[in-house]
């Protein structure tokens, strides 16, 4: 039986994370993971790949769209689409291949399998060919992700109905595709088939897209993909669909209340959300008992059995990679008896379509609520150089800060790269920067960072390039 | 952990500026060890290790200003540099940490203490327009770095308190071949003091000279039989103490200061005399020295220049003189208006002295002379009792017997 300080049952960003960690700690360390591969969802069928087609398809559409002959590039481009998910599936080969190199970098042990708490210091190991091997661990840490969640009426049968990871290996564009859900997953996906071709359709429940996104800055981003021709059907519910061998027959009704309408599709995504994968783990025989969502109660990670910890999505917070990922050092630092610790307020989130959205920090709906009295300074790319000269106009930036101290509380950015511009509110709000601190740094010219400084100076009225 | 604290800085004295640490964190230092010197309004001081063992945190960075009993850093007691903290995870059945190569092996070289906390810039821009000191302003950012949230609070503060001194006009900008460096607590102590006096006294000069053929003749005379038998070096400083402390006898109202609506006269001798030393200038006391011999005052003088130049004067060495000489001539001046030492009501500056030529009862003859300028407060020396004291210290150095016989 091999003993270990800590054993991580799963190998996504989080468990892996939390396994380099351990590694460079000192820790003698093992990650369970019962795929072939690690880096878990977001590696192998999540946040990769699909940055791999949302790439791929926005290059298409440039090509294939206005975009290309306006630059003076004429050229008549035909879509591969085995070449563009071969390409995509060989940099996710490379790049958990990358993972398997920083575990034996830090001395981390892969054991294969799917691992299942066996009582207080027991993880027991079952191979894909069925033998079963018990680890001895001080600490177990669970890390073992979300799994899409289902729509009650409609089968995942993976081949009309699919979900994100079906919705990733769609062996054909489809003529047209509904997707269930306005949430981040389901509008990247649904801009990848748009652009590569499909009529899409979103069906949501809400009447707004992006639920806890800024507002404003949701109907801004709805407006670009509605121009995009992504067509919206808010506040409707999916109550049956009606599968064939061409398609699927969906019955949508208004929430409101209303004629029900019957809408077809050849394809049709569920993306309505995603839940702690925590399901036969033996958390029983430790006395752990997930809520009824399948969350895991923890303090600091700690959950009430002593020695087992949880990380990531099977615990509360955002569902996001990077989130784990840092909940992974906190924990993983924690048993190693230093100080981790995340501020969960400053975990940015990040919708990688065209224009992308990133934010961080407070909407203006929380500040509201929460009775904070804030300035709004903001900057649109129209008014932006870089954008403009990249044909890349739509959208904003807007920092939200506290109307006394100027502390900044909130940072949501709709245009190209928002991804890439959020990180320096993040740093800046770490350090509990004010507006002006942003407004005062040199920013390069021309980027379209310098909008996000624009956006500052005008927290304080004094916007100088619009 | 034993905390290195912030030691009593003597009466009167609220604060210090930390200057200089003399060891890193992490190494090991022995007890009584310098550690760090504090510098005061008045003197500096050192700060020694309480015990063996490794300082393993400075808390007070260079130019910080503490308070008495404040923690300047801390040390872990025990004989060797134990290694530092360098997160080492508790590693099952990992091999045991050799000890004894610990104890003999410097202390790893670690990372730098953060002794700098940048404000944040916006904090820093308040900071500049309002002539707030930052260093005196929590910090509620990461690691206690100022935010501006924290800057307009530390203002309102400031304007809700009573009557603030008027703000100084906001640093001029430097111009090439300029640069700028921070005074000294020392110096800035020196700069505010004199400014007081000119402010307080009203203060003027009287000139003489002196002749000192006969103070040199007997210096030339008795000085190896002097240095023999007291072990010092007979200098004229002892002399002009003595021709003071015997004028002053007779002007009481030079050792007098001001207080409120009253004048106090001191019915002692404490004279001070000015050392300049690297640092700038200060102005240690010779106390009762109407009951020292010459010798006596010499040796006094001659310690106290030394424990200035080595920065080893107390509090106590500095405070309490009630007449000040200064001996500008060390550095070749013939002629200047010193300025009060206050509370104190003279000063007597001494010059160099210069061979000139002189009309001794009717004929020209070569004599070495030296001008000595009395500054005095007039609000308590009236214009006789100035010059009448310059004229009996000339006498008493021009005729050194009048001292031996108290005429």
């Amino acid at each position: 039986m091999s003993q270990y300080d800590v054993v991580i049952i799963g190998g996504g960003p989080g468990g892996y994370n939390a396994a380099i960690r351990a590694g460079q700690l000192g820790l003698k360390v093992a990650c369970v993971e019962k795929r072939e591969t690690l880096g878990g969802t977001c590696l192998n069928v999540g946040c990769m790949p699909s940055k791999a087609l949302l790439h791929a398809s926005e290059m298409y559409d440039a090509a294939m769209g206005k975009e290309f002959a306006t630059l003076g590039i004429e050229v008549k481009p035909k879509l591969n689409l085995s070449q563009m998910m071969a390409q995509k599936a060989e940099s996710v080969t490379q790049l958990t291949k990358g993972i398997e190199f920083l575990f034996k970098k830090n001395k981390a042990d892969w054991i294969k399998g799917a691992g299942k708490i066996a009582g207080p210091g027991k993880v027991e190991v079952t191979a894909a060919d069925g033998s079963v091997q018990t680890l001895e661990a001080k600490n177990i840490v669970i890390a073992t992700g979300s799994e899409p969640t289902p729509l009650p009426g409609v089968t995942i049968d993976q081949k009309r109905i699919v979900d994100s990871t079906g919705a990733l290996s769609l062996a054909e564009v489809p003529k047209k595709l509904i997707v269930v859900g306005a949430g981040i997953i389901g509008l990247e996906l649904g801009s990848v088939w748009r652009r590569l071709g499909a009529e899409v359709t979103v069906v949501e429940f809400l009447d707004r897209i992006t639920p806890g996104m800024d507002t404003e800055t949701a109907k801004t981003f709805q407006r670009s993909l509605t121009k995009q021709g992504i067509v919206f059907k808010l506040g409707a519910k999916v109550t049956a669909a009606e599968t064939s061998k061409s398609g699927v027959k969906l019955t949508v009704e208004p929430v409101a209340g209303g004629e029900a309408e019957t809408l077809e599709a050849d394809y049709v995504l569920v993306a309505i959300g995603r839940r702690p994968f925590t399901e036969g783990l033996g958390l029983e025989s430790v006395g752990v008992t997930p809520d009824k969502r399948g969350v895991i109660e923890t303090d600091h990670f700690k959950t009430s059995a002593p020695g087992v910890w949880a990380i990531g999505d099977a615990i509360h917070g955002p569902m996001l990679a990077h989130k784990a990922e840092e909940d992974a050092v906190a924990c993983i630092e924690l048993i190693a008896g230093k100080a981790g610790h995340v501020d969960y307020n400053l975990v940015p989130s990040v919708v990688y379509t065209a224009p992308e959205v990133a934010w961080v920090g407070k909407t203006e709906e929380q500040l509201k609520e929460a009775g904070v009295a804030y300035k709004v300074g903001k900057f649109p790319f129209t008014a932006n150089s870089r954008a403009k000269i990249n044909h890349e106009t739509d959208g904003f930036a807007k920092i939200l800060a506290d109307a006394k101290t100027d502390e900044i509380l909130g940072v949501h950015i709709v245009g190209p790269q928002a991804g890439e511009m959020i990180g320096e509110y993040c740093v800046a709000m770490t350090f509990k920067a004010a507006s002006e601190d942003i407004a005062r740094t040199s920013h390069p010219h021309p980027t379209r960072s310098e909008a996000g400084r624009q956006a500052a100076m005008g927290v304080e009225g004094w916007t100088m390039q619009s | 952990m034993a905390d290195i604290m912030t030691p009593a800085l003597g009466e009167s004295v609220t604060e210090a500026t930390v200057a200089r640490w003399t060891k890193k964190a992490g190494d090991a230092v022995r007890k009584d060890e310098i550690l760090v010197e504090l510098e005061t309004d008045k003197v500096s001081l050192e700060v020694a290790a309480p015990a063996d063992g490794v300082l393993s945190e400075i808390l007070a960075a260079e130019g910080d200003t503490v308070e008495p009993g404040a923690i300047l850093g801390k040390m872990s007691e025990g004989g060797a540099a134990a290694a530092p903290a360098k997160a080492e995870a508790p590693k099952a059945e990992t091999k045991p940490e050799p000890k004894a190569e610990a104890a003999k092996a410097p202390a790893p070289s670690q990372p730098e203490v953060m002794t700098t906390k940048p404000a944040a810039p916006s904090a820093q821009r308040i900071a500049t327009e309002n002539n707030l000191d930052l260093a005196k302003v929590g910090g509620s950012g990461k690691d206690g770095r100022v935010t501006k949230g924290d800057a307009i609070a530390a203002l309102e503060t400031r304007a809700n308190a009573p009557a603030a001194a008027a703000a100084p006009a906001a640093p001029r900008a430097l111009h090439e071949r300029e640069e700028r460096v921070r005074m000294t607590r020392l110096r800035q102590t020196i700069a505010r003091r004199l400014k007081e006096a000119q402010n307080n006294a009203a203060m003027l000069t009287t000139f003489n000279e002196v002749d000192m053929s006969a103070v040199m003749a007997l210096r030339t005379e008795y000085k190896d039989v002097f240095e023999k038998r007291h072990g010092v070096r007979l200098g004229f400083m002892s002399f002009f103490v003595k021709a003071c402390i015997a004028a002053l006898k007779q002007v009481p109202d030079v050792n007098a200061e001001i207080d409120g609506q009253d004048i106090i006269y001191k019915n002692h001798y404490d004279i001070g005399v000015a050392v300049g030393t690297e640092k700038g200038l200060v102005v240690p006391v010779i106390r009762d020295a109407d009951d020292m011999s010459l010798a006596g005052v010499e040796k006094a003088i001659g310690a106290m220049g030394k424990k200035a130049r080595d920065g080893q004067l107390a509090l106590d060495d500095l405070q309490g003189g009630t007449f000040t000489i200064s001996n500008g001539g060390v550095y070749g001046s013939l002629m200047s208006t010193p300025i009060l030492n206050a509370p104190q009501s003279g000063i007597l500056g001494m010059h160099k002295i210069q061979e000139r030529p002189m009309v001794v009862k009717g004929q020209v003859v070569i004599r070495p002379m030296m001008y000595l300028a009395l500054s005095y407060d007039h609000r308590v020396v009236d214009g006789q009792g100035a010059v009448t004291f310059l004229v009996k210290v000339k006498d008493a150095i021009e005729d050194p017997q009048r001292l031996l016989l108290d005429l």
